[in-house]
């Protein structure tokens, strides 16, 4: 066992799958130049001296280019991670991804498959509208697209290695917030999760979600930075009595529906908490699937925590009433009680 | 070029005017630089301290009406076109009188009353947007221009050859103006590119592409008074690449281990500020003195807008809810 950051995790989990298959390459903006950062969060660091610049390879700022130079090379054989710097820029290659990566092997009839990986990293973190979306579901609407969310160093590092083993497009978001990225890199206000990583080789299935802590009251279901917003207020609410389930969805397509089920046949209460906005999130879905399946077992209304419709501002004072607080998801559990 | 523009010499002011646009950007810069390490300004910052001339030169013969888009390296050319150092130093420092009332950000910085779009930090993303902007002007019968910055790294977005290919075929009255600092981020040039300059692929869509030193103000100036007459009077976009390089990191604290201290050396000697003092000083221009009163001037300015942006409150929590629609 050792204990590493999450950026620490993911450059592990994509060194062994390097040395372990020779098809895995990387790809995306500044993450092998020599005295370079690394990538946007230093995870490829170091990467390009141990494998060359041909497996670690710096692109142009071309993000059209880097999804589609991905997407050929894996319907030919090989299995490319791309980076983007922020995952508001796989706004630029939408094209790629979802007209192309989703789309090729159901309009091929399976004749074609696209094993790629796409890192990009989300969370707002005092950088305005640009640089701060949480674009998770804009993917989960796309079928053919897997989605994958880690929250913890150990998930980070087993995900990457299934999704870079899968055998379709997955995209991988990481948060800013849980790199635990030192230095010049460090951000403000971040959580840096380290966590306890097995010395041996292990894989953690894409599509199981995770029960973070056990409760009987009410089911939290968080993922990424909300998950340690959902287990702070946990703490918080224990204090008065009420006892919170929280899960960690790790993947959100395709999603675990039936450990959120479980749950909330149990608590008979359901919160979900998103850092994006809260129209059409992967939250509403959730909800969605929850009034249609645990229908009767529901004590309370389902209710969604996440950030309002509107695009991420700048001014921390702002960002803070954007990005959903522990107090809202506390607030949010104490009105299903009839405490206000 | 189809047709030579006389582009008459310049007046002592005008001379004096650039310096004052130049000398202002560095200290703005260099003070926020400040002000960001004690923790005053969060978030990050890109700074432009060695570009000043770029800026400076490119945005000094546009006229009231002309429009310019920028990038998310904004202050310099923000403070060359005239937007309020107060307003910008409040927007830095998020408070509600800032440029984009705390909602945007360094690299949003602006005043579209000036016509300096809050400036967009997607790289790229701003060229076929200035095309829409003098297709605008052209559409409504005015003579206005547009001026489009960006730096070496966006001309490999897509965006960007789709916006330069339709201004060229429309004959947009825009202005491409790549500062080509030699690094995207970490990024060397020829690692991205397989030509010598940007403005190569000029000929590609059949517009000029002109190559002029960054660092000198004047020849920027010109080339870029140049560019704006023709796209004026109706002919079309040009691609002027100014070849300079940013004397600081890539943003915050980039430690640039990716060039050579030999290189930074030799940019440091091209310093476009220091350079082109010496020039109006030893060509009798101006006295020392005459500069140094400019320099008082600014640094008054720069005193009083920190007192401003730190005496103006944040902005009230239900603004957040503004502005999403017109
Ligand atoms: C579409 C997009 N991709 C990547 C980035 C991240 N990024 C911000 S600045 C930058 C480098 C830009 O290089 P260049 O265009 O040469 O401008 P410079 O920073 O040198 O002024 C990168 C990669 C971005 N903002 N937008
Ligand atoms: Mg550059």
């Amino acid at each position: 066992m050792a204990e590493m950051t999450i950026a620490e995790a993911l450059r592990q989990a994509l060194r062994e799958e390097m040395r372990r298959d020779p098809r895995v390459f990387l790809l995306g903006e500044d993450i092998g130049v020599p005295g370079g950062f690394g990538g946007a969060f230093t995870v490829t660091l170091g990467l390009a001296e141990e494998f060359g610049r041909q497996r670690v390879r710096d692109t142009p700022i071309s993000e059209a280019a880097i999804a589609g130079v991905a997407i050929g090379a894996a319907l030919c054989g090989m299995r490319p991670v791309a980076d983007v710097q922020y995952s508001d820029f796989l706004f630029n290659m939408m094209d790629q991804l979802v007209n192309q990566a989703a789309k090729l092997r159901y309009m091929s009839a399976g004749a074609l498959a696209v094993p790629m990986v796409m890192r990009a990293p989300v969370g707002a973190t005092a950088r305005g509208a640009q640089h701060a979306q949480s674009p998770e579901a804009f993917f989960t609407h796309v079928p053919g697209l897997k989605v994958v969310a880690p929250a913890t160093a150990y998930d980070a590092k087993g995900l990457l290695k299934a999704a870079i083993r899968d055998d379709n497009p997955v995209l991988f978001f990481e948060h800013k917030l849980l790199y635990g990225s030192k230095g010049a890199r460090s951000e403000k206000g971040a959580v840096s999760p380290k966590g306890e990583v097995p010395d041996e080789e292990y894989i953690v299935p894409i599509g199981e979600a995770m029960v973070r802590r056990v409760g009987k009251d009410v089911t939290i279901v968080a993922s990424l930075l909300m998950l340690y917003r959902a287990l702070e207020a946990a703490g918080v609410l224990a204090q008065e009595g009420i006892e919170a389930e929280v899960i960690d969805p790790r993947t959100l397509v395709p999603f675990d529906k039936e450990r959120v089920l479980h749950s909330v046949k149990k608590t008979g209460r359901l919160v979900i908490v998103e850092e994006d906005n809260l129209t059409n999130g992967w939250g509403a879905e959730v909800a969605a699937w929850m009034a249609d399946e645990a229908f009767v077992w529901l004590d309370a209304p389902i209710k969604r925590v996440a950030a309002p419709d509107v695009p991420p501002p700048f001014a921390p004072v702002l960002e803070q009433h954007y990005v959903p607080s522990t107090a809202r998801v506390v607030d949010t559990v104490r009105s299903l009680f009839g405490v206000y | 070029m189809d047709q030579q523009h006389t582009i008459p010499p310049l007046k002592k002011e005008e001379l004096l005017d650039l310096y004052r646009r130049m000398r202002l950007a560095r200290r703005f810069e260099e003070t926020v630089n400040e002000l960001y390490l004690q923790g005053r300004i969060p978030s990050t910052l890109h700074l432009a301290i060695g570009q000043e001339a770029t800026a400076a030169g490119a945005l000094h013969c546009l006229r009231p009406g002309d429009t310019v888009f920028s990038t998310h390296r904004p202050h310099a050319h923000a403070l060359a076109h005239g937007v309020s150092p107060h307003a910008m130093m409040a927007e830095l420092m998020a408070r509600s009188t800032g440029t984009c009332k705390g909602k945007g950000g360094s690299m949003h910085i602006g005043d579209f009353a000036r016509g300096f779009v809050p400036a967009i930090a997607i790289v790229g993303g701003n060229v076929p947007i200035a095309a829409g902007a003098a297709l605008a002007a052209t559409l409504q019968g005015s003579d206005a221009v547009t001026l489009c910055f960006f730096g070496d790294g966006a001309a490999n977005e897509g965006a960007w050859h789709e916006g330069v290919n339709i201004a060229a075929i429309w004959r947009l009255p825009v202005v491409f103006v790549c500062e080509n600092n030699l690094y995207a981020a970490s990024t060397p040039f020829q690692e991205a590119f397989s030509i010598a300059h940007v403005a190569d692929r000029a000929g590609a869509y059949g517009i000029p592409g002109v190559v002029v030193d960054g660092n000198d103000v004047l020849a920027v100036r010109a080339a870029a008074a140049a560019a704006v007459a023709r796209a004026r009077s109706g002919e079309g976009p040009t691609l002027l690449e100014c070849l300079t390089y940013r004397l600081c990191g890539h943003s915050r604290s980039d430690p640039r281990t990716y060039r050579t201290q030999q290189e930074e050396k030799e940019w440091q000697e091209r310093d476009p500020l220091p350079n082109f003092v010496a020039w109006l000083t030893a060509g009798g221009h101006f006295t020392p003195e005459a500069l140094q009163a400019v320099d008082q001037q600014i640094e008054a300015t720069l005193a009083d807008a920190i007192a401003f942006a730190e005496a103006s409150p944040s902005p009230e929590p239900m603004s957040l809810y503004e502005d999403v629609y017109a």
